[in-house]
């Protein structure tokens, strides 16, 4: 029953397989083995920048997520190998590990991951079934319950002096040990959403973002790479039809819309658009997150309110809300609307009912 | 009219038709103060309390009640319950007391306490009433003491924490460290992880009734029991 779902992966352009003349809809497998794909360069240049903790934790995450997903299946009592071939795992453990903070001690990403795939996944019947985003559902438990080890960013290796190399990064990881005198403090650093919080509530966030060493860059940070290569990697999903155009749109386009309209009213106050799409997740949200085929909306208009609701959330979360980026939350909240949305934006089969206009 | 045995009663309330795990009544209270043992105690004991005394007094006046005005009637009975209930504990357990704020006037609202007083006592004598007062607070308070034993050892890794409140100074050496330098997981602790431990406390409960009828009827037990789908 969870390999019944495949029309709502050809959400696209294509209606889903009533022709004869399509071709196959995508399998699970080949959707997922494309996602991962278009992960790839925004993993790539993301461990570049801020060194091996985003390799070593997607690793942990990926890992600790087979396990519980291959434990659950065996407990449910369903074929163990077909279901963790099909890569929705891999998928969904990607996810998590790049929402967690790269540094964090090991048993973080383990929990994150045992949220995500048992609770959040297999407790609500498995891939197909789950009403909640499993990776933000993950990351969102071990963000309320851990507020100290997830506010811990690494900074860009290119800053530090000393960046770890793998073997520090796993004893730092397992083992809480640092180098010789060493501070955790010396390797990290606020990001650009956590100054804005900060110094921005404080007054000026003009001066918050001009205090940034790599305001040359157009967010700060060194994020601003990332998220491009994430982009990159959204955009040839969108070639390819795996995902439609209207979620990230309507995200991105939710996010710019509040963004420039408070920063317009209040240029000292509230910084501009750009930083608060390429500053935080946003973007991996809406070309990656927001578009899980279970969990988002699957009519087109109801898509086009999921993600510009999901876009609202996510400034209003950043900025009057209490955590500095506001994904997982904004995802999860707009998620509990999907049966909602999908109820009254279902399209009106040609020929039957509804109004006369 | 009904005569249920007393032995049917008692296990009717603590087990058959807990208030908590199985009618899922007096569900706010009993989320909002399960963060601890000591506070599930609390409250379980003084829902206890209030049940049995409503239950007496319902039954008692029950030649006189008219079946038009029962529910007011009901609810003046349970809140003057309820006012000298808090007044108790505000008297003896202040500490406690002060834990749980709200939720004991709040066990007026309780409709627990309304529902056994219109579904048992107002058509049975004081004497089952009483008992099925007992027995209902009794698995109520049971519910709230696991699900509140559960979280606490989960976001504290503690056992019996703030005993104090309840048994006095002395009794401190009472609280369990089960995890020591735990670190703390506010989930369990925090509102999300009263729904997933009541879920869980459900879940159990239905299974250990699921294992009971199989065996009863004898059916091959391991193809009744293996079956996750029909929990």
């Amino acid at each position: 029953m969870s390999d019944a779902k495949p029309v709502r992966f050809m959400s696209g352009g294509s209606a889903g397989g009533t022709s004869p003349a399509l071709p196959s809809a995508p399998t699970v497998t080949r959707v997922m083995a494309t996602v991962v794909l278009a992960l790839v360069p925004g993993i790539g240049v993301y461990a570049w920048l801020f060194g091996w903790g985003v390799l070593v934790s997607l690793g942990i995450t990926v890992a600790a997520a087979y396990a519980f997903e291959a434990a659950m299946l065996r407990i449910r009592g369903r074929p163990v190998w077909p279901f963790l071939k099909d890569l929705s795992v891999l998928v969904t453990a990607l996810l998590l590990g790049l929402a967690l903070p790269p540094l964090a001690p090991w048993w973080i990403p383990v929990l994150g991951a045992f949220f995500a795939v048992v609770v959040a996944k297999h407790l609500y019947g498995g891939l197909g079934q789950n009403s909640f985003n499993p990776a933000m559902a993950g990351y969102a438990v071990v963000l309320v319950s851990f507020p100290l080890h997830l506010s811990r960013w690494p900074a860009p290796v290119t800053l530090l002096d000393a960046p770890l190399g793998l073997l520090e990064t796993l004893r730092l990881t397992f083992l809480g040990q640092l180098p010789g005198g060493m501070a955790l403090d010396a390797i990290t650093s606020a990001t650009v959403l956590d100054r804005l919080r900060t110094e921005g509530l404080a007054g000026d966030a003009g001066a918050a973002l001009s205090a940034l060493p790599f305001l040359e860059a157009f967010a700060g940070h060194g994020v601003e790479w990332v998220n491009l290569a994430f982009l990159l990697g959204g955009l040839w999903l969108l070639y390819r039809r795996i995902i439609s155009w209207h979620i990230p749109v309507a995200l991105l386009g939710g996010l710019a819309l509040m963004a420039g309209a408070f920063h317009l009213a209040d240029t000292g106050q509230y910084a501009p658009p750009l930083t608060h799409l390429f500053g935080g997740a946003a973007i991996l949200a809406a070309f990656f997150i927001a578009t899980d085929p279970v969990t988002a909306a699957a009519t087109p208009r109801g898509k086009l309110i999921y993600g510009a609701a999901i876009g609202a959330l996510i400034y209003g979360i950043r900025v009057f809300g209490g955590y500095p980026d506001g994904v997982a939350f904004a995802v999860l909240l707009v998620g509990l609307t999907v049966p909602l949305l999908d109820q009254y934006t279902r399209p009106r089969t040609f020929g039957t009912g509804g109004r006369l206009r | 009219m009904s005569d249920k045995p007393n032995g049917e009663i008692v296990r009717d309330g603590l087990w058959t038709n807990n208030q908590a795990l199985v009618a899922l009544l007096g569900l706010c209270p009993l989320l909002a103060v399960s963060s601890t043992v000591i506070n599930g105690l609390g409250l379980g004991i003084a829902t206890t309390v209030t049940l049995v005394l409503t239950n007496l007094i319902v039954a008692a006046l029950r030649p006189w009640l008219r079946k038009e005005v029962r529910i007011p009637v009901f609810v003046l009975i349970i809140a003057s319950v309820v006012t000298v209930v808090d007044l108790l504990m505000h008297a003896h357990l202040d500490g406690l007391h002060r834990v749980l704020g709200i939720f004991v006037p709040l066990i007026v609202t309780n409709c627990a306490v309304i529902g056994r007083a219109e579904a048992f006592a107002s058509r049975n004598g004081m004497a089952p009433a009483a008992l099925d007062g007992l027995s209902m607070g009794l698995g109520f308070t049971a519910a709230l003491v696991v699900l509140g034993a559960l979280r606490e050892l989960i976001g504290f890794g503690t056992l019996l924490r703030q005993v104090e409140l309840m048994f006095g100074e002395g009794s401190r050496f009472l609280t369990l460290t089960v995890f020591p330098e735990y670190q703390g997981f506010l989930l369990a602790i925090l509102p999300p992880g009263a729904f997933m431990g009541l879920a869980l406390l459900i879940a159990l409960k239905n299974r250990i009734d699921h294992q009971q009828r199989a065996r009863s009827l004898q059916l091959v037990s391991d193809e009744a029991v293996g079956d996750p789908a029909k929990a």
